[in-house]
């Protein structure tokens, strides 16, 4: 484990995103700087059109910004090249989105040790380091088993299966407990803060104030500027009282 | 009122000294409203002279203990049946806060939004810490345990719903200050010294 001046995971540094041109061209980020550390969940929080998924997504390689420097364990993804980040998305950072987005011919083994035998890992080496993630989100009993087979909270289970697999240090969620019930949504939630807690950063979009409190920081995100940002402990006689027990 | 009514269920279960009332109360409700012990005798006192409970001897350490009398247990039946009245709700600080924000001129409203909102966001993540640190609610047979994590989630469901409340005021302001009809470009800034001077 690094100690607590490491250096972040995952940083934005003045980044600006523009998607249009001339009169149409919208402001989608404007000059955000933003850094997610080892061993801490943020939540990103804000209303449609405050620029959160497209943090998400730059913070994820997917898109690169007009200008300012993203990212991910040192090495800029706009430098790296399309290549280059698409291999960072293989091995330094998985993605949970919303609709778990699982390949419905794969079982869940399967859909898990994917990023690694893309990555050219050996097929066995990929299914045990599988078999690992899946233990680790409570689900090996249901490895060969389709998608279509699984309900919304094991196949988000899977996603998390898959997107921590190997040794990413970066787990990206968007809105990763939005089709889920509350109690399979806690769920999901506990899975992620425990993967945070052994050692990767965490991002998470979300617009559910009860899930965003999962994290150690909340930051909130307006017209694209970060307006403000959450993490202190202020209800300390509830905490003195749990102490006590 | 609600510590003379938790302190007849209490009784109900067995004869107490007021430390042990107190004790009891806290156990349950986590301690998020606290008790302290002057409050529980002045209760049983008046409790007593209503003919609610009745001194029940003394133990061995010369603690006055009290039990329930009969009345005392109708009256905890009928606080179980009746339900909270909702019909006159408490001042709410926030809201009145807020009406007063968006009439009285020259306040940042967007600001009282965000910093509430941002103070509201900081305790539910507290009492998400506290949950988390508590037994697994699915697993928990203990019932004061079960007590405590369900006043927790009323904390939990109350912070939660100011915050979506918060997100509205600040979604119904922006509309309101769109519909509004926009000064003139070149008008505004003589409007704006012109309210300085005044």
């Amino acid at each position: 484990m690094s100690g607590p001046a490491s250096s972040p995971v995952l940083e934005l540094r003045d980044v600006t995103r523009v998607h249009g041109e001339g009169e149409a061209a919208v402001q989608a980020l404007r000059g955000v700087s933003f850094a997610a550390y080892a061993g801490e969940l943020v939540a990103v929080m804000g209303p449609s059109g405050s620029g959160k998924s497209t943090l998400l997504t730059l913070a994820g390689g997917l898109d690169t910004p007009t200008s300012g420097v993203v990212s991910v364990e040192g090495v800029d993804l706009a430098g790296a090249g399309a290549v280059g980040r698409a291999r960072m998305r293989r091995t330094s950072l998985g993605y949970v989105f919303q609709d778990f987005n699982l390949i419905p011919a794969l079982t869940a083994a399967e859909n898990v040790a994917l990023p690694l035998e893309l990555d050219g890992r050996s097929g066995r080496e990929a299914r045990a380091l599988a078999r690992e993630a899946l233990a680790e989100v409570g689900i090996t009993e249901l490895a060969d088993r389709f998608p279509d087979h699984m309900s919304g909270g094991q196949q988000q289970r899977v996603a998390i299966a898959r997107a921590v697999v190997g040794e990413r240090r970066l787990v990206l969620a968007d809105e990763p407990t939005g089709a889920l019930d509350t109690e399979t949504g806690e769920d999901v939630l506990r899975l992620l803060r425990a993967r945070c807690d052994a050692g990767a950063a965490g991002v998470m979009v979300t617009h559910e104030a009860r899930h965003a409190a999962w994290a150690d920081r909340v930051v909130f995100l307006r017209d694209g500027v970060v307006v403000d940002e959450t993490g202190a402990d202020h209800v300390e006689s509830l905490a003195d009282a749990t102490a006590q027990r | 009122m609600t510590v003379k009514n938790a302190l007849l269920a209490l009784l109900e279960q067995g004869p107490m000294y007021g430390y042990q009332l107190r004790t009891e109360f806290e156990r349950r409700t986590g301690a998020t409203w606290p008790l302290n012990v002057g409050q529980v005798y002045t209760t049983l006192t008046r409790l007593e002279r209503d003919g609610l409970v009745a001194e029940d001897g003394a133990d061995t350490e010369g603690h006055v203990v009290y039990r329930v009398t009969d009345a005392g247990r109708d009256e905890v039946a009928a606080w179980f049946t009746t339900p909270v009245a909702r019909t006159q709700p408490p001042r709410d600080e926030l809201a009145i806060k807020l009406a007063l924000a968006v009439t009285v001129p020259g306040v940042d409203v967007g600001s009282v939004i965000q910093q509430q909102r941002s103070a509201t966001m900081a305790a539910l993540q507290d009492y998400t810490r506290l949950k988390r640190r508590g037994p697994d609610p699915a697993s928990t047979q203990e019932p004061h345990d079960l007590a405590w994590s369900l006043v927790l989630d009323s904390l939990v469901f109350a912070a939660e719903a100011e915050v979506r409340w918060l997100d509205h005021c600040e979604t119904r302001l922006r509309r309101a200050q769109l519909e509004r009809p926009a000064p003139s470009p070149a008008a505004s800034p003589a409007t704006a010294s012109e309210e300085t001077v005044r």
